[in-house]
């Protein structure tokens, strides 16, 4: 029972490792270099000019929809990840199960093409 | 506690020492992609690329390197310190840390886990969080559009590698990526799947923000996008995670498309060679196709970009999705587990 | 104590302290990264309870796609209105009313709840049936065919998601200037371009 946690332990340790390699190289930064910080250097880049108006603006909502698409695709992604590599087995009703469940998908896909939700302006 | 750290000191110790062992060819890997890159772009454009320090300026990229360790690290006004630092270091780590299930020959692999394609497909989605995190922490204009544009073109893309995935998957069943390179023995999938080898590859460029799909720093517009505020090791890691984001979807082509370890014909010549110098030749392949798209290929509009992924690739690959079951379950083709 | 019950310790550890900093930390931005740690270690504990495919799709789904809409949602928000103030009061009564909701209907299902201990092996470890499977063939050979309704319900729950998010979110704007492939394709040097042959002092007709 213990075997995919024998599988696992590499994997965190890796992860760990890869952390504290990345963490090394800042930190080798700040002890090499020197710092001199002044205004001017730490001043946002704006092309040369002062810095005017607020960096954090508001966005079109526009992102936020291809994100809450995005979503929904990714789900329906998941749930083609258990089905794809057992399809074999489940016979007919397992088959036209996903058929139908991406056929409702589909329809909903339908419906945002027609309404212009993926057309960027 | 401190009992089962110590009995168990050594084998963490060798654990330790397999992951330099990916870490140290992985870092190489990314020095030779770099120099490669440079001088395929230059022959293109009939330039010489780097050739000043070293011999045929092979040691320009170290150079390059090494300079960053010297320079100044700026934190611009007004920035969120912590999450400044910690959006280089997640970029980098999560880069690295894809690499420990990919299996570069029969049986070498650092964890051999059950959902490696789910594992990989989770690092790079999570790639998104670097770049936002960059772009809200420096507190400037440039890198917060650069991140934006860049989120939605990520996960644009992203699901259409999630159907490209299924349909390699569903001739394969198994989540394993050494099952998938075994599945490969007779015929590659890039000959049967080739229509959704092309849609992966275009997707991969737009997931690691290569040209023609730079757009998140499209220098023309947006200066550098979300790295504009960073500079010294903290830019450098965001370089390297992206490059090895490009070597890990190299790879992955090489696992998913091209049969991983196996010669491309199994007689005497091609079968001697070790598999993973074939893994690598693929990766090189791959990797030099990705460099001369760069080479040639004029950068997309951002709506180009997003029709592209929603409109042409996401109705394709579903399709392809339908099409490649329906084949694969009428034909009694698909695998069978007992 | 084994490796597992360590790594437990760990995760359970920082989930209870980072979703403590979720609601505590006065920046919204820290409150969804410190949200993300704790799926993270979220994820963790159900690698430990040799659940990889639900670890899995966590990350993917809720760490790769919900929580970047959430930092989107806290990123579009003037939050700096919000910092000044320090209303936790204003919230306290809400926020209890809530809490205890919760926590009642939790009692509820517990108390509700009978424990069969004839067949304890399988509350122990429901993966019994399918002990050669790897857990994504045994969610595979068994959500698509024995729950099919449910399987079903949800892809309708995903489509009245994606009607309600369109209906929602999408603002048309006037004036704006799209390409149209097709009419660009279309366009025959015929239709665009005519050969005149101008006479001195008489200029051409448009």
């Amino acid at each position: 029972m213990n075997f995919i946690l024998d599988e696992y332990l590499p994997l965190a340790i890796f992860i760990i490792v890869a952390l504290v390699i990345s963490c090394l190289f800042i930190l080798a930064n700040f002890l090499v270099a020197r710092r001199n910080p002044d205004p001017e250097k730490s001043d946002a880049f704006e092309s040369g000019f002062p810095q005017f108006g607020d960096s954090r603006m508001k966005f079109d909502i526009r992102f936020y929809l291809v994100t809450l698409l995005f979503i929904i695709f990714d789900l329906e992604v998941t749930f083609l990840f258990p089905w794809a590599i057992t399809f074999g087995n489940l016979g007919l009703l397992g088959f036209f199960s996903m058929m139908f469940f991406l056929g409702v998908l589909t329809i909903g896909f339908i419906y945002e093409w027609k309404k212009g939700a993926l057309e960027w302006q | 506690m401190i009992a089962l750290i110590s009995e168990n000191l050594f084998h963490l110790f060798f654990i330790v020492g397999l992951c330099l062992l990916i870490f140290v060819p992985l870092l190489l890997g990314v020095v030779i992609v770099l120099f490669a890159d440079r001088k395929i772009w230059a022959a293109v454009q009939k330039r010489k690329g780097p050739n000043v320090v070293g011999p045929f300026g092979l040691f320009q990229i170290p150079a390059d390197g090494l300079k960053f360790l010297f320079k100044e690290i700026i934190i611009p006004d007004g920035a969120d310190k912590t999450i400044y630092f910690v959006a280089p270091i997640l970029t980098s780590t999560l880069a690295i840390a894809a690499w420990a299930v990919i299996p570069i020959q029969e049986n070498i692999v650092l964890s051999d886990i059950n959902v490696g394609v789910l594992y990989i497909f989770a690092m790079s989605s999570l790639g998104i969080y670097g770049i936002l995190m960059a772009g809200w922490a420096s507190n400037s204009k440039y890198p917060f559009l650069g991140a934006l544009r860049s989120a939605a073109q990520m996960v644009s893309y992203e699901v259409s590698i999630g159907f490209v995935i299924v349909t390699v998957l569903m001739c394969v069943g198994s989540l394993n990526l050494s099952e998938i390179v075994y599945a490969q023995k007779n015929i590659w999938f890039f000959i049967p799947l080739f229509p959704m080898f092309v849609v992966f590859f275009i997707s991969a460029l737009a997931e690691t923000n290569r040209p023609p799909f730079d757009l998140p720093e499209a220098e023309s517009e947006l200066v550098a996008g979300y790295q504009t505020e960073y500079s010294a090791m903290p830019f450098l890691l965001f370089f390297l995670g992206e490059y090895i984001n490009i070597l890990l979807m190299c790879a992955m082509m090489t696992i998913m498309f091209f049969g991983g370890w196996y010669p491309p014909i199994d007689v005497a010549p091609f079968n001697l060679i070790p598999g993973f110098i074939w893994f690598l030749v693929k990766m090189m392949v791959i990797f030099y196709m990705i460099s001369m798209v760069k080479a040639f290929v004029p950068r997309y509009r951002y709506d180009q970009l997003m029709r592209l992924g929603w409109k042409v690739f996401l109705p394709l690959s579903l399709l392809a999705v339908v099409v490649t079951s329906s084949v694969l379950f009428f034909f009694n083709l698909a695998p069978v587990f007992s | 104590m084994t490796a597992s019950l360590l790594s437990f310790y760990i995760f359970s550890t920082v989930i209870l302290l980072s979703s403590l900093m979720v609601i505590t930390s006065k920046n919204p931005v820290h409150s969804v990264l410190f949200l993300i740690l704790t799926f993270f270690n979220g994820a963790g504990l159900f690698i430990i309870l040799h659940a990889e495919f639900l670890a899995m799709i966590l990350i993917i789904v809720y760490v790769g796609a919900v929580a970047v809409l959430f930092l989107f949602v806290v990123m579009m928000l003037d939050f700096k209105i919000s910092l000044d103030k320090n209303n936790i009061l204003q919230y306290l009564p809400i926020g209890f009313f809530v809490g205890v909701v919760f926590i009642s209907e939790l009692i509820i299902v517990l108390i509700n709840t009978k424990f069969d201990l004839s067949n304890i092996q399988i509350l122990v470890n429901p993966m019994i049936k399918f002990e050669n499977l790897t857990n994504t063939e045994a969610i595979g050979s068994i959500l698509y065919t024995d729950y099919i309704l449910y399987f079903q319900l949800s892809g309708v729950i995903l489509l009245v998601a994606m009607i309600g998010s369109i209906v929602l979110t999408l603002r048309t704007r006037e004036g704006v200037k799209r390409q149209s492939i097709q009419s660009q394709l279309d366009r025959k040097y015929k239709s665009t371009i005519t050969m005149v042959d101008p006479k001195s002092n008489e200029g051409v007709d448009i």
